[in-house]
């Protein structure tokens, strides 16, 4: 290979005092989503304080988030099922950083959990809350495998969103 | 099927910032990997590029838009997109545009220029999240990653300080390319002392964001023997997808990866893959990913990568092991998402010739592999090339 590779880097303070020249576009596009037939139902469910799967009798599974599809029968999905609004952790994180790169003080604590009444394996991304406002705390609070239970907006405050759920907390603790 | 060989490769650097164009940079990438073949773009029948999501540069044809740059004016071109497996899948469709017989030669250009994007390239990232279970709950890129990469530790009880080591291994390689974004020496404990950027992810574990492009030049056999001789030619290919519903899936083993793998040993007759594989530059956006992938890649058992890297077998100058990512990889030359996967084709191509330079593996190796992946984690994308 040739050792000398071209490409200029730019620092900072090349835009910063006009050195490299830039040009600006705020692209702003805004999006309103169709639910669909299955999700429609499943913001539907939430709304109404419940969270609803959708099972194959072809394989058995009960399936979370719920789709009108088997995407490994291939074929259409039989039945909706009421789940448990309580599940176990799969794996979870401690989040220091927004979407924008900017930093946290109390971290978001990011869990996929495994919801109760679903087939094995079967999770959804939510948040994890009261278990503590450091990495630490958290590391304490929070283990794979440990149940949670999830905690709703009051039924008059929700919109069929899946923020309806504000979060899940660990199941074993007493309120 | 003809075969398919590999005449040329060039880069330019990875830069945090580059004040050249997204076409510009194809230029630099393409001009470098013909001149290395020693052809023209008369040569040159057909082109494929390889971009990542147009949420980067805001342009909506982005294949377009590069065009000019790629050499494509008034060829067959096409870009191929599987996220971040798009650098590897990229020498997978040129390969196939040969293989089927309808054209002798291909330029195959892959670019990305992250650093467009404000207030930060993480944001454009947040569409690829569902938009009605996850999009509202307030995501990050890095989320997906880490909560991966919790998933894999616990399942193999792996200790963070062992996913620390790829960082310290990649970013000492990554010293010796010339095309080098952040390489450098660092310890363990640095490594694991870093910002927490999401537990267990530290910043020194999440490779940069990057501008740069790559490129190399395929041809048939015909072509290539009429070229020279010396040839490093592509003996398999493979790619796979898993389900979208991510939140189903086995976070802590790389299923896809492995019916990628498993297609493209198949095409190139390998049967023992720790045995056949002499150097490997599996992809690495984040620490654990390598060491994620060389499990997929089936080079070592599930859970047992990181304990071959504290013997130093991924070394770069092992003799005993298979040496993984002996260019520096993501974490240590930069990641420009499309360009850093065909840059680990190139750096296969360059360590089977012998022209790695400073990085040269010390063992002779007949045959390596090159991985990336992607999308919501789901895509792997694999090509085997040997000598």
């Amino acid at each position: 290979m040739s050792t000398a590779l071209r490409g200029t880097p730019l620092r900072e303070e090349d835009i910063r005092t006009g050195k490299a020249l830039t040009t600006e576009w705020h692209g702003k596009i805004d999006y309103t989503f169709d639910a669909g037939a299955a999700i429609g139902q499943f913001l539907h469910g939430l709304k109404d304080g419940k969270l609803l799967g959708r099972k194959c009798h072809a394989c058995g599974r009960t399936m979370i988030p719920p789709r009108m599809f088997c995407e490994r029968c291939f074929r259409r999905s039989d039945e909706w099922v009421e789940l448990k609004d309580s599940g176990r952790v799969n794996t979870f994180s401690v989040s220091f950083v927004n979407w924008d790169a900017s930093r946290r003080q109390t971290p978001q604590v990011p869990a996929v959990i495994e919801i109760d009444g679903a087939s094995q394996g079967m999770g959804i991304l939510h948040l994890l809350g009261e278990v503590g406002n450091s990495l630490a705390e958290v590391l304490e609070h929070v283990k794979v495998g440990m149940p949670v239970q999830a905690v709703w907006k009051p039924a008059e405050q929700r919109e069929g969103s899946i923020t309806d759920i504000l979060y899940f907390r660990p199941a074993a603790t007493k309120r | 099927m003809g075969k398919v060989a590999v005449l040329g490769a060039g880069l330019t650097k990875f830069m945090r910032r580059s004040l050249e164009t997204g076409r510009e940079l194809c230029w630099e990438a393409a001009s470098a990997a013909l001149r290395e073949a020693d052809l023209s773009l008369a040569d040159i029948d057909c082109v494929v590029m390889a971009t990542a999501p147009d949420a980067f540069d805001g342009v909506h044809m982005k294949g377009e838009y590069l065009l000019d740059g790629a050499g494509a004016k008034g060829k067959p071109y096409v870009r191929v997109y599987v996220g971040g497996g798009s650098g590897v899948f990229a020498p997978i469709a040129g390969w196939y545009h040969l293989a089927s017989g309808a054209f002798r030669t291909c330029l195959v250009v892959a670019e990305e220029k992250m650093s467009p994007t404000q207030p930060h390239p993480q944001g454009a990232f947040n569409a690829i999240y569902d938009q009605f279970t996850e999009r509202p709950l307030g995501v990050n890129l890095l989320w997906i990653f880490s909560l991966e990469q919790m998933r894999y530790m616990h399942t193999y009880n792996i200790p963070l300080e062992l996913i620390a080591r790829v960082a310290v291994k990649n970013k000492r390689n990554a010293k010796d390319h010339p095309a080098c974004q952040l390489g450098g020496e660092f310890t363990v404990e640095e490594v694991l002392g870093a910002e927490v950027m999401s537990y267990p992810v530290t910043r020194l574990m999440v490779s940069p964001v990057t501008d740069g492009a790559a490129a190399i030049v395929l041809a048939n056999e015909e072509f290539a023997k009429k070229k020279g001789k010396n040839h490093v030619w592509v003996e398999g290919v493979g790619w796979n997808l898993d389900t979208s519903y991510w939140t189903n899936r086995d976070l802590a083993y790389p299923e896809y990866v492995e019916k990628a793998a498993t297609m493209a040993y198949k095409m190139a007759g390998i049967t023992k893959p720790r045995e056949e594989i002499h150097v490997v530059e599996p992809y690495d956006p984040f620490a654990y990913k390598e060491l994620h992938h060389l499990e997929g890649l089936q080079l070592a058992d599930k859970g047992q990568a990181p304990r071959l890297l504290e013997k130093g077998y991924w070394d770069r100058d092992t003799t005993t092991g298979i040496p993984a990512t002996p260019s520096g990889g993501l974490l240590g030359v930069g990641n420009p998402i499309a360009a850093a996967g065909l840059m680990k084709v190139a750096e296969i191509f360059w360590q089977l010739q012998g022209k790695a330079g400073a990085r040269q593996i010390r063992r002779n190796a007949k045959r390596g592999l090159a991985q990336a992946w992607g999308d919501l984690m789901q895509v792997g994308t694999v090509v085997i090339l040997g000598v």
